[in-house]
């Protein structure tokens, strides 16, 4: 992989201010990284000249005694899903191949802003419906790691494939994901990496390319809780373009990590929940699991066990909400405004041709579930049921947050797998997000950290969950997991 | 509920994929699986519960009713794939 360090976004902040390096120098480390390790596939569209600029403006900045905070010149790649202006944005489709955007996303604009580097836009699953970035028109991603003794080549997970792989790859600091069902922590779990999906609203999602909008967040991928804190705190806020963002002040989630760092976790209420151990789960992630377990115990948490009794029925009613919206959202792509077009002798035609061409068969696929359960006769069967049941896995999850402060569970039910492998069953891919789904559907803030290795020598991830808008407990929380852990393992070799 | 290759030809078109005849029959298996696993919700008693609409309970913003926008005929344009002058080009609509 990459000849220089991982750099973490803590670190680089530190050596910047230190003018040990400069943000051009680091820029420069990384485009070489990424022209290095185009084998990987991780970026759709490399920005480099977008990069320099960034990286000279950020330097000069710095020289002026005027730096932006601990982002600034800092190296990312962004999912290939946030709008990025004069940057093509593809979200992986051939409907959008050639699409130029006019216009920021917030989030990216506000990392922009705060002075870090895009090098490029990360490869996904198109239009971010799958989990393992095989489903991408600009082709599969390859997982950095490699299982110990074996050549194979493995999934990086998905739909935020491209930017574990540019992170944990070293291409990249730390990159932007979106998770709508586990699409930035089934990746990072993959690949030893955090990910964290904030509360529903917290990151803005003007400018994201939607998927299904009552699900879809922002967040960020990165090395460690902290970086994570860094980044996180960079991307959410208030944001009067988007009706679901919550005007909210952004948590003080770097204290939280300085918290939870030193390894006390005295007054943590822990909760284990008994559904989400499962049948045939591997051996490693249920060893993992109790290791977790005793790891918060042993730092002074309460453990306690819990019941989340509508947990079984998540994954079924995501499959539902999910392909709904995505149906309704994904009509704008309709060949007259921007995107592709498939001439016909009608405009039906035309957009029959267009859509047929321009989306891959997992979309299609979804679309057309989305468009049944939605069509007339089966609306309250499938929809409103569905919703109905949301509502019950959101009250599972109140009922539980009364008794505890977070609940602690294993992000995937595998280690990352090779590539071919669960591709003939869609339903079989989609039990990839069965730990995921739930707090998607609940809009609670979730993190993956990386536990420790399997057998295999590939890295496996624990999730925390926590409630509505507790960031900060989640933080704590999690970087009490990253101290007891003491997970170095990275591509290469540990570091 | 089963859908049979007409049903699949009903929501193609109602989704605006064309789809080829000899797709039909494996799309619909395709389909009904994914239809037959989600039905497993039919066995959760929902009576007397609220469908949740959002995740996170916040009123609905709103704004001034002011101008706060406009004036972007080329940004909006700028990824047509055909126009005329200031507008959209598209198929012949009208008989």
């Amino acid at each position: 992989m990459s000849t220089h360090k991982h750099w973490t976004i803590a670190a680089a902040a530190d050596a910047l201010g230190k003018g040990e390096v400069s943000a051009l120098e680091l820029t420069d480390q990384h485009i070489k990284a990424i022209e290095d390790n185009r084998v990987l596939n991780a970026f759709i569209t490399e920005s480099f000249d977008v990069a320099r600029e960034r990286a000279q403006a950020s330097d000069a900045r710095r020289a002026k005694g005027d730096v932006a905070g601990p982002m600034d010149g800092v190296p990312i790649a962004m999912k290939d899903l946030f709008c990025t202006e004069g940057v093509r944005t593809t979200a992986a489709s051939h409907i959008l191949e050639n699409f130029v955007p006019r216009y920021e996303s917030t989030v990216s604009g506000k990392l922009r802003d705060v002075g870090s580097v895009m090098l490029g836009k990360a490869n996904l699953d198109e239009f971010a419906m799958g989990s393992a970035n095989i489903t991408s028109y600009f082709g599969s991603v390859k997982n950095p790691w490699t299982p110990a003794g074996a050549n194979a080549d493995l999934v990086p997970g998905g739909s935020s494939g491209g930017s574990v792989a540019a992170v944990s790859g070293g291409l990249a600091i730390a990159a932007t994901g979106t998770d709508t069902g586990g699409s930035i922590r089934q990746p990072a779990s993959f690949t030893g990496l955090v990910g964290m999906k904030p509360t529903y609203g917290r990151c803005s999602r003007w400018g994201v390319v939607a998927f299904a909008s009552s699900l879809d967040q922002a967040g960020p991928i990165a090395h460690t809780v902290e970086d994570a804190a860094i980044m996180f705190e960079a991307m959410a806020g208030h944001d009067p373009k988007d009706s679901t963002s919550l005007d909210l002040p952004v948590p003080d989630c770097r204290a939280a990590v300085a918290a939870g760092a030193g390894g006390n976790a005295k007054g943590l209420r822990v909760g284990i929940p008994k559904e989400y151990t499962l049948d045939g789960m591997p051996a490693d992630i249920q060893k993992l699991w109790d290791q977790g377990v005793t790891w918060l115990k042993d730092m002074g948490a309460e453990i306690k066990d819990v019941s989340l009794p509508h947990t079984k029925y998540a994954l079924p009613t995501y499959y539902i909400v999910a392909p709904a919206e995505a149906s309704s959202n994904l009509a704008r792509y309709d060949g007259v405004r921007y995107g592709l077009r498939v001439p016909g002798a009608s405009l039906d035609e035309m957009y029959e041709l267009t859509r047929a061409e321009g989306f891959g068969d997992e979309v299609q696929r979804r679309i057309m579930i989305g468009t049944y359960v939605l069509s007339a006769g089966y609306y309250d069967a499938y929809y409103v049921k569905a919703q109905q049941v949301r509502t019950l896995i959101a009250n599972d999850f109140k009922t539980v947050f009364n008794d505890v402060d977070v609940v602690l569970t294993p992000t995937a039910p595998s280690a990352a797998f090779a590539k071919g492998e669960k591709m003939d069953d869609p339903i079989a891919m989609y039990l990839n997000d069965v730990f995921t789904v739930p707090a998607s559907l609940a809009g609670l803030p979730a993190i993956s950290v990386p536990g420790g290795l399997d057998a295999n020598g590939l890295p496996l991830g624990l999730q925390l969950i926590s409630g509505v808008c507790q960031e900060e407990t989640l933080f704590r929380a999690a970087a009490l997991l990253e101290h007891a852990a003491g997970f170095t393992a990275k591509v290469g070799g540990t570091q | 509920m089963s859908l049979n290759e007409d049903d699949v030809r009903k929501i193609a078109f109602l989704a605006r994929i064309r789809v080829d005849e000899a797709r039909l029959a494996p799309l619909a298996d395709e389909l009904n699986n994914i239809v037959g696993w989600v039905e497993q919700l039919s066995e959760v008693d929902t009576n007397g519960i609220a469908p949740m609409t959002s995740a996170v309970d916040i009123a609905t913003p709103l704004r001034k009713d002011v101008v706060n926008d406009g004036d972007k005929v080329e940004d909006i344009l700028a990824n047509a794939p055909d126009r005329e002058g200031p507008f959209f080009a598209v198929p012949k609509v009208v008989e």
